[in-house]
């Protein structure tokens, strides 16, 4: 229980601060200064590519992806963190396939045996992953949520979506610091888990009351934000025009992704 | 003609009882009306109400020679009626500062440059321009409520409800922050438990009380 809410916290608390912290690392970079229309596109478009190609396919594809997290100037670190947590799971997918795949055997473990198509879908789903996550990150980790809103809304997303997407944003923040706070103000009462009743009653409350008040707030914020005469407006006046330098990109990547998939 | 008119307001939580009745107000030009009562008498949910966020059970506000019903009506009076929420934490919602301060210009329809100018400008005239970049739920309670002030009075409002605005501020900060005000040619209502700022800003002063508003000394 202890370890679920860790998890849950640090998921919340990484993906607020990863979102929020995104404008911040707008660093002036190639990708950077691409239309977000054209890097939207390119990141759907990259991900059914990617699906469609063969396995050497996928893995020139990737190197294209990690190519584009440079030119972003993502820092190294960064872009290794999330891959890892995405491997993380990829890691469950390359023990489990091999057994549940029928096909030629590859070594047997007991009554269980290892499939070689096994491994080959393993390898598929890993590289298709780790592909689209580095596409991701080269192309959208630039963009704050406002602007993500923004270019999804002027793409022609119903605006009841992207609004659903910038609130859910703002909600995730939202709960990660009650719950932070209210933590800290646990701590602050000399509260220490252990598995007691207690604890348990005690994280009850916290989790329940974490949902509760982070509703409460985003009703207030969403009041706050309608003072300031949100309609959604806003989202609909698109900041960017389209240049010669988009174009010159959005036909060398469909180039370079036709290629790789007639490989 | 009065800015803000209230007629009769009345209003009460779902499923309780009334929490006030028979709440009427005039606000003029250049007046700062102070809204004195306890703690849970329901000073900010007046506030509310008057901006059309919770709809009241009975009376009108009116303002500005129309009368606001509908979220559409409201939408018109909160162009010209800027209000700074009690916890600063409600309000500021965008990554930084500054963007926090352009959210609303933008929704007024102005341009990036022309937002981006007045922000900058509401930053200096503050005295707060070091905090344009910072983000802006890592700011102190003080400086929050700062920003907030200045996220407000960057769409030039033409009135100005406060929640209890020298909260948490320290005394350069509570001193200055007056000072600012009283150099507001903007109306008020302004609700807040400090004496002496009330001393300093309040034209007028009114308790609020269950059964409607009565003029304080
Ligand atoms: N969302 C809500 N739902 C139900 N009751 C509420 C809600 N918000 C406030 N109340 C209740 O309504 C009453 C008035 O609250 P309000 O926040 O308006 O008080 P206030 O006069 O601003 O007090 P303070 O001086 O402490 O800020 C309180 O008794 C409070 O418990
Ligand atoms: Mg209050």
């Amino acid at each position: 229980m202890a370890l679920l809410l860790r998890i849950w916290r640090a998921v919340l608390v990484h993906s607020a601060s990863a979102w929020s912290g995104q404008a911040l690392s707008d660093a002036p970079s190639a990708v950077a200064r691409l239309d977000p229309r054209l890097r939207l596109v390119i990141v759907l478009g990259f991900a059914l590519g990617v699906n469609l190609a063969s396995l050497l396919a996928k893995l020139l594809m990737l190197c294209l992806a990690l190519a584009c997290c440079y030119g972003a100037k993502i820092p190294p670190r960064k872009l290794l963190r999330r891959l890892l947590l995405i491997e993380g799971f990829m890691l469950f997918v390359l023990v489990f396939l091999p057994f549940s795949v029928p096909g030629e055997p590859m070594f047997t473990l007991g009554a269980l045996s290892a499939s070689i198509e096994g491994l080959w879908q393993a390898m598929h789903i890993i590289l298709n992953a780790t592909a689209v996550v580095a596409m991701v990150l080269a192309m959208l980790a630039s963009l704050s949520a406002f602007a993500l809103a923004q270019t999804l809304a002027k793409l022609g997303a119903p605006m009841m979506l992207v609004m659903l997407m910038l609130f859910f944003v703002r909600y995730l923040e939202v709960m990660g610091t009650e719950l932070r706070r209210m933590r800290a103000s646990m701590r602050a009462r000399a509260f220490r888990p252990g598995s007691n009743r207690h604890t348990w009653r005690s994280y009850g409350h916290l989790v329940g009351m974490a949902v509760l008040r982070g509703m409460e707030r985003a009703e207030r914020v969403q009041m706050a934000m309608r003072c300031r005469g949100f309609r959604g407006e806003y989202l609909r006046n698109y900041p960017h025009v389209w240049r010669q330098l988009d174009t010159l990109v959005a036909v060398g990547m469909v180039i370079a992704m036709g290629g790789l998939l007639w490989l | 003609m009065a800015l803000i008119a209230l007629e009769g307001l009345g209003f009460g939580y779902c499923g309780r009882e009334a929490l006030f009745r028979d709440v009427s107000l005039t606000l003029d030009a250049g007046e700062r009306v102070a809204v004195l009562g306890e703690n849970g008498v329901g000073k900010t949910t007046l506030l509310h109400v008057i901006m059309g966020l919770r709809v009241a059970r009975s009376g009108r506000v009116c303002g500005f020679g129309e009368s606001y019903q509908s979220e559409d009506d409201f939408m018109r009076l909160r162009q010209r009626v800027g209000y700074v929420f009690q916890d600063p934490d409600d309000q500021l919602f965008c990554p930084t500062v500054i963007e926090d301060l352009c959210f609303g210009p933008l929704n007024l329809g102005h341009s990036h440059e022309q937002a981006l100018q007045q922000a900058e400008d509401i930053l200096a005239r503050l005295e707060i321009a070091h905090l344009r970049d910072r983000v802006s739920h890592q700011l102190s309670g003080g400086q929050k409520r700062l920003v907030t002030l200045a996220s407000v009075l960057v769409m030039q409002p033409e009135v100005l409800l406060l929640d209890e605005p020298s909260n948490a501020l320290d005394r350069g900060s509570r001193e200055r922050l007056i000072e600012t005000l009283l150099a507001l040619p903007q109306a008020m209502i302004l609700v807040s438990h400090d004496d002496d700022l009330v001393d300093r800003l309040a034209t007028r002063r009114v308790r609020l009380a269950s059964d409607g508003l009565h003029e304080a000394m």
